[in-house]
Order: structure tokens, then C-alpha cells, then sequence
């Protein structure tokens, strides 16, 4: 039997559809483009604390427009932890598959690196990706695939272990399918849920990631912005134009928290070996 | 017993080796590793002593070897920009780090675990629900913008605290607060589960019918059992501390190895970058190896098996 969903999870899932309207069609709130500077308007509270009526938020240190800039950020960090959220699933998944496929050496080799990964917190794997390599967008959003893939090529390894040694797979072999067919047709959709569980764990912490490392100036470089980096620029004004840094904070908590609602009520419906551990 | 303690120690000698190997490998495909660690304007002469001393001129097999080996020996060359060994600059900025991440820890464990056990026992309750959306709030709140909102609140509205620095006990509340919150968190989550655990096995229900008190079986029978896995959680949440101090250290402008890490990354000096690294991990590795083995000490059953 299904419970009633708990009004909070309701809450996180009309804010983040909410959200994520918003990203899609982009700034339609105010008249102003991303970098349209208005030098005569800098640092303008917010209408509501008494700015021009033109600029709701209120403007930054070149009088740029926050409306226009928050939602260019929130399509960018939504974008960018997508993408890396993919390509994390994608690549961890088959790296698991591999793994569980040839076993030998192979596996050892694959469950290494995997462990390896694992045992440093990413963002120093980051760091020094990036003081080597230098800062690209092509580099930024591989960094933020490379996130997380060890924990599905954990779990993809895992399942199909214990998945060849069932009956079906053991009759879909011996039907003539071939290894790939196997993986994808048969196996895939028994992994499924699982795999859904993790992306709603790996997509909060990738936005985590992007807007900690272009708050700290390494992630997305002007002239794109993000959530993360708009907070960041604010943070020399925080005395004079708190509301630079406070509405991207307020956003990305916004967004994290709504993930992990979401992500740990999606847990418990499908997995129920996690929920009597975690309830 | 020696079998547990050996694998365990083979496998952070790898893990190790793995490092060295990565900064390694890293170096050499981001290009010239000469052009790398040395400054561009670098004086011919300079560029041919730096190559003798890190062995460049030998064949990349050899090359690797010395690597390992100085890397072993804590030998990082030198800044680019301060010219200091990268060694020393490390080791003058830890004390800060060991301080904000020890203040940090223990803050969390004396919010955490406490909550948890608490909500654990209110299981359902208006209490446990209370806490633990406090603890999601916790892990879920960015730690930059944690920092921020309270500089905003205590350095600029209220005026009482240092919104920046070190030096004073006043310094520490904001940085050690913000870096604790997550910590704290998630702890609090993973100590309510693992109470529950034990609060449903059958040696809880013989010790109620026995007649022992409440706060025994909670505190006495149940917790111990408890902190069994509490224990592991540590050494897991020890990668979140170093990883939230890069972040925390920069807001609040402490002097220790994360913003410095920032700053080097920032600045390309990598030579710093590259020994940061490796120390860090040194110390991650390290640290999980002594909860392994704690773990063993703790739960004779682990030292059974092979894993």
C-alpha cells in the first residue's frame, strides 16, 4: 500500500518544477539582458527595499540587472549538473558493466581506480585538474561527469554479479542474446530504480560542486555566469549590496534542499531494503 | 588478526601509490612539466638545474621512480612564487587547518550524536521530526552560502563578530560553526539509524523485560552497539571536512592549507598545488586506515573475515 505523500515532499516537487520552468523559458520578467551594464544604476536594492521600480532585485557592481542575471546562472548550474549528472551515470554504468562482464584483471584494475576515486573528496581531484589543465568549459563539465561515477559503476557491477547468476539472465544467454543485449534489455531495467535513486543523490551534489568552485573563482568564467559564481562576484559587497550574494544562496539552497527531499522520499518508495534501515 | 591488519595496510600503501601515480600522470599530459613548475621568465641555467635535479634528463621509467620516491620522502620542490619549499609552506599553514577542522568535528559530534540518539528514541515523534529536518537543513545548506548569511547577520548587522581572520577565540565561532553544520548533520541522520537498528533487536526487549531502566538500555546497551558503525561515518566525513575547509577558509579568510589551495590553484603555482595534494590525501588515507583498524579493535567479528 502506498502512503499519502507528506506535504513536504509536495512543497519540493512545485518549487523545483517551478524552478525548473523558470530555467526553460529563460528571462521574461524584466526587459534587460545578462550583461546590459547601466553604470548610472549600480548597486540598487531591490524594489522592495525602496530601488528604481525597473530593477526588482535591485542591480550589481556594473548595474546589471539580478533578474536577468539569476535566471541566465540558475539555466547555466542547472545545465552544467545535468550534463555532468549524465555523463556520470552513463560512464560509471558501463564502466561497472565492464567490469562485472570480463571479471580477471580487468575488474580488479576498473574496482581500483574506482576505489581510488572514492577515498579523495572530489573537489581535490578537481582542484588539481584545474591548476594543471587551466580552466575551460570543456574541462569544467567533464570534471563534473567525472563526479560521482564510481558509485554507479559500483552499483551497475554489483547488480549484474548477482543478476548472472539468476535464472533469466541465464536464460536469455542461452536464448543466443548477445552480452550488450543482455546489458541493456535485461539487466538495465531491473537496475533502473536504483539507478534513479542515485541521480536524485549525485544531482544535488554536482550543483554543490559547480557553484562552490565558481564561487571560489575556478568554475564557469565570466562572460557566462551561474548561481554560484554571481554569489562569489557579490561577496565584496556583501556590507553595502547584500542581496549580489543572498538571492543565488538563497536559490541553490533552494534547489538542494528540494533534491534531497525529493531524493530521500524516492529511496524509501524504491528500495525497500533501504527503508528499514533508514526510517 | 595479522591477516586484517596487513591487507588493510597493503591496501593504503596502494591507495598511496595510486596518488604519486595520478599527480604523475597529470603532469605529464598538461604538457611540459619543466614549464609547469617553473615560472616562464626562468633563466636557462635555472631551467637546466631544475632539470638535473628532478631528473629530467633521464628516461620517463626512471623518471617515474625518482618521482615516487621524493614524493615518499615529502620532498615537493619549490613554490614558483615565494621560492620557500613547497614542504615548509604546508606545514606552516596545517596548525590552522588541524584547529578549524578539530573545533569543527568535535562541534558536530556534540550536536550530532546526541540528536540522534534522541530522535532515535522519539522515533515518530514531534521531536524527531523536528531534529531530523534540522539535519537535512544542515547537509543541504552550502556551506559558502552558510558562511555568508552568518557574517551578514553577526559581522555587519550585530557588529560582534570578526568577520574575517584569525587570531582570537572570536574568529573561530564563524568558521568552526559553518564547517560543523554539515558535519553535524550528517551524523545526526546516520546516528538515528543506527540506534533504530538496535533498538529493534530482541536484546532490547530482553533487558526491558529484566526490569534495567530506560536510559541504561539506551545509553548502555543500545549505544555502544551503535557507535560500531558511528565509527566508520567518521572516517567518511573526515573527506567532507577537508573539502568543505577549502571552501570555508577562503569565506573567512583563515590562513590554512585550503586557501591555500584555492590560491595556488588560482595562481597555477603547482608545485604547491601537486604537494597539497599529496599531504592531503596522505592524511585522508591515513586517517581511514586508523578507523579500519579501530573498526576492528571495536568489532571482533571484522577481524574474522578477510574485508
Amino acid at each position: 500500500m502506498k502512503k499519502r505523500l507528506p506535504v513536504s515532499v509536495i512543497i519540493a516537487a512545485t518549487v523545483l518544477g517551478v524552478i525548473i520552468f523558470i530555467a526553460i523559458i529563460g528571462n521574461v520578467f524584466t526587459p534587460y539582458g545578462v550583461t546590459e551594464q547601466n553604470l548610472l544604476a549600480r548597486l540598487k536594492p531591490p524594489a522592495f527595499l525602496g530601488g528604481p521600480e525597473e530593477y526588482p532585485l535591485g542591480t550589481d557592481r556594473i548595474g546589471r540587472d539580478m533578474v536577468a542575471r539569476l535566471v541566465a546562472g540558475l539555466r547555466m548550474s542547472l545545465l552544467v549538473a545535468l550534463a555532468g549528472t549524465a555523463i556520470g551515470a552513463i560512464f560509471g554504468t558501463t564502466i561497472g558493466f565492464i567490469a562485472a562482464h570480463f571479471r580477471g584483471a580487468v575488474e580488479e584494475i576498473l574496482m581500483m581506480i574506482v576505489d581510488f576515486q572514492a577515498s579523495l573528496p572530489f573537489i581535490l581531484i578537481a582542484l588539481t585538474l584545474l591548476a594543471f589543465f587551466g580552466n575551460s568549459m570543456t574541462l569544467f563539465i567533464i570534471l563534473m561527469g567525472l563526479f560521482g561515477w564510481e558509485t554507479y559503476a559500483r552499483l551497475a557491477r554489483g547488480v549484474v554479479l548477482s543478476a548472472a547468476a539468476q535464472p533469466y539472465a541465464k536464460a536469455v544467454v542461452a536464448l543466443g542474446a548477445r552480452p550488450i543485449r543482455l546489458y541493456t534489455k535485461h539487466i538495465l531495467p531491473n537496475v533502473a530504480s536504483a539507478l534513479i535513486v542515485q541521480l536524485t543523490l549525485t544531482f544535488p551534489q554536482i550543483i554543490l560542486l559547480e557553484t562552490s568552485l565558481s564561487f571560489l573563482g575556478l568554475g564557469i568564467q565570466s562572460p557566462n555566469t551561474s548561481l554560484g559564481q554571481i554569489l562569489g562576484s557579490g561577496r565584496d559587497y556583501l556590507s553595502t549590496a547584500w542581496w549580489i550574494s543572498v538571492f543565488p544562496g538563497m536559490l541553490i539552497f533552494i534547489i538542494t534542499l528540494s533534491m534531497s527531499i525529493l531524493g530521500d522520499t524516492l529511496r524509501d518508495r524504491l528500495d525497500p531494503m533501504l527503508k528499514q534501515r533508514n526510517t | 588478526m595479522l591477516r586484517f591488519w596487513s591487507i588493510k595496510v597493503l591496501r593504503t600503501v596502494l591507495t598511496l601509490w595510486f596518488v604519486v601515480t595520478f599527480t604523475f600522470v597529470v603532469l605529464r599530459t598538461s604538457g611540459d612539466p619543466m614549464m609547469a613548475l617553473l615560472s616562464p621568465d626562468a633563466l636557462p641555467d635555472e631551467i637546466e638545474q631544475f632539470r638535473r635535479q628532478w631528473g629530467l634528463d633521464q628516461p620517463l621509467f626512471v623518471q617515474y621512480l625518482r618521482y615516487v620516491g621524493q614524493m615518499f620522502t615529502g620532498n615537493f620542490g619549490e613554490s614558483l612564487r615565494t621560492h620557500q619549499p613547497v614542504i615548509e609552506i604546508i606545514l606552516d599553514r596545517l596548525p590552522a587547518t588541524l584547529l578549524l577542522g578539530l573545533l569543527s568535528f568535535a562541534l558536530a559530534a556534540i550536536i550530532g550524536i546526541p540528536a540522534g540518539v534522541v530522535a532515535a528514541v522519539r522515533r515518530g515523534g514531534a521531536v524527531d521530526r523536528l531534529l531530523m529536518a534540522l539535519a537535512v537543513f544542515g547537509f543541504a545548506v552550502p556551506n559558502f552560502f552558510l558562511g555568508i548569511c552568518l557574517i551578514l547577520l553577526f559581522s555587519l548587522m550585530l557588529q560582534v563578530l570578526p568577520s574575517s581572520g584569525t587570531g582570537t577565540f572570536w574568529h573561530l565561532i564563524m568558521p568552526v560553526l559553518t564547517l560543523g553544520t554539515a558535519t553535524a548533520g550528517t551524523l545526526a541522520r546516520f546516528t538515528r539509524s543506527a540506534m533504530l537498528e538496535q533498538l529493534e533487536k530482541p536484546y532490547m526487549r530482553a533487558a526491558m523485560a529484566k526490569g534495567v531502566p530506560a536510559w541504561k538500555r539506551i545509553y548502555l546497551h543500545a549505544f555502544p552497539n551503535a557507535a560500531i558503525p558511528i565509527v566508520t561515518v567518521i572516517g567518511l566525513n573526515l573527506g567532507q571536512l577537508i573539502a568543505g575547509s577549502i571552501v570555508v577558509e577562503t569565506v573567512f579568510a583563515w590562513p590554512g592549507i585550503g586557501r591555500l589551495l584555492v590560491s595556488a590553484v588560482s595562481s597555477r603555482d603547482l608545485a604547491v598545488v601537486q604537494g597539497l595534494v599529496l599531504v592531503i590525501a596522505f592524511t585522508m588515507v591515513m586517517a581511514n586506515l586508523i578507523v579500519d583498524l579501530v573498526y576492528g579493535l571495536l568489532d571482533p567479528r571484522i577481524r574474522g573475515g578477510a574485508r
